[in-house]
């Protein structure tokens, strides 16, 4: 399941759909990020999350497509809010799940390692000042990135 | 060939353009990107090797091949989530 949406998500309504009818999982995995009200030393009171419509879904699908591919999994699901959004707004969720927590705890932190690098999201802060800026992409992001590309998980 | 062209967040505001259509004769986002730089400020100091591209909505390379009808989208580094 992959959404691109403004409004906001309910995670324990998604893993009762990701687990709805099924015996055979044994474990499920989520994540959810938040606005936070501090970047950079800079209170941030408001956010601005562009998306490209159209690829959005798409570049989300592909990840959780590969994730799939990579580690047994019975369910995955990617919901990423797009529009205005303030601290301490949920922005995004990513739920996996599996028959062991191993897979979906990997598959769970490669989908958003991979989000973070790859799926068309943009952040523009909004300061308390009245001023406004756009978030830089993080070198840490890319390195997080780049183990899944060189780890043995084929 | 005929392209249609994207621009994304501060990109876009940099070059005050969010899209485009293109008579081009460019065979990759790179010789675009090369085309779009020679309009001169803003477009010239806009793209450089950070800049993303996509290319009929997948992510792409610079270096990836255009072909007619396609829709290119240039972006600053991602960063959602």
């Amino acid at each position: 399941m992959v959404r691109v949406q403004t409004d906001d998500f309910d995670v324990s309504s998604v893993l009762g759909e990701l687990c709805h009818d099924r015996t055979d999982v044994g474990a499920s995995v989520s994540f959810i990020g938040y606005v936070r009200d501090l970047n950079l030393e800079v209170d941030v009171e408001a956010m601005h999350l562009e998306h490209y419509p159209g690829m959005t879904e798409k570049a989300l699908a592909v990840i959780v497509d590969e994730a799939l591919t990579r580690w047994k999994l019975t369910g995955a699901a990617v919901i990423h809010r797009v529009g205005e959004l303030r601290p301490p707004d949920q922005i995004v969720l990513v739920a996996v799940t599996s028959a062991h927590r191993g897979d979906a705890f990997s598959a769970c932190e490669f989908i958003m390692d991979y989000l973070k690098t790859r799926a068309p999201f943009w952040k523009k802060e909004q300061l308390k000042d009245g001023s406004s800026r756009w978030v830089d992409a993080r070198a840490s992001d890319d390195e997080a990135a780049q183990r899944w590309d060189n780890s043995e998980t084929w | 060939m005929r392209i249609r062209v994207l621009y994304f967040a501060a990109l876009a505001e940099q070059v005050d353009c969010r899209s485009e259509e293109l008579e081009t004769n460019a065979a990759s986002a790179s010789e675009l990107i090369e085309v779009l730089r020679a309009r001169g400020d803003p477009w010239r100091s806009a793209f450089d090797s950070r800049t993303q591209v996509a290319i009929n909505q997948h992510l792409a390379k610079q270096a990836d091949s255009l072909g007619d009808g396609d829709e290119v989208a240039f972006f600053p580094p991602v960063t959602g989530g």
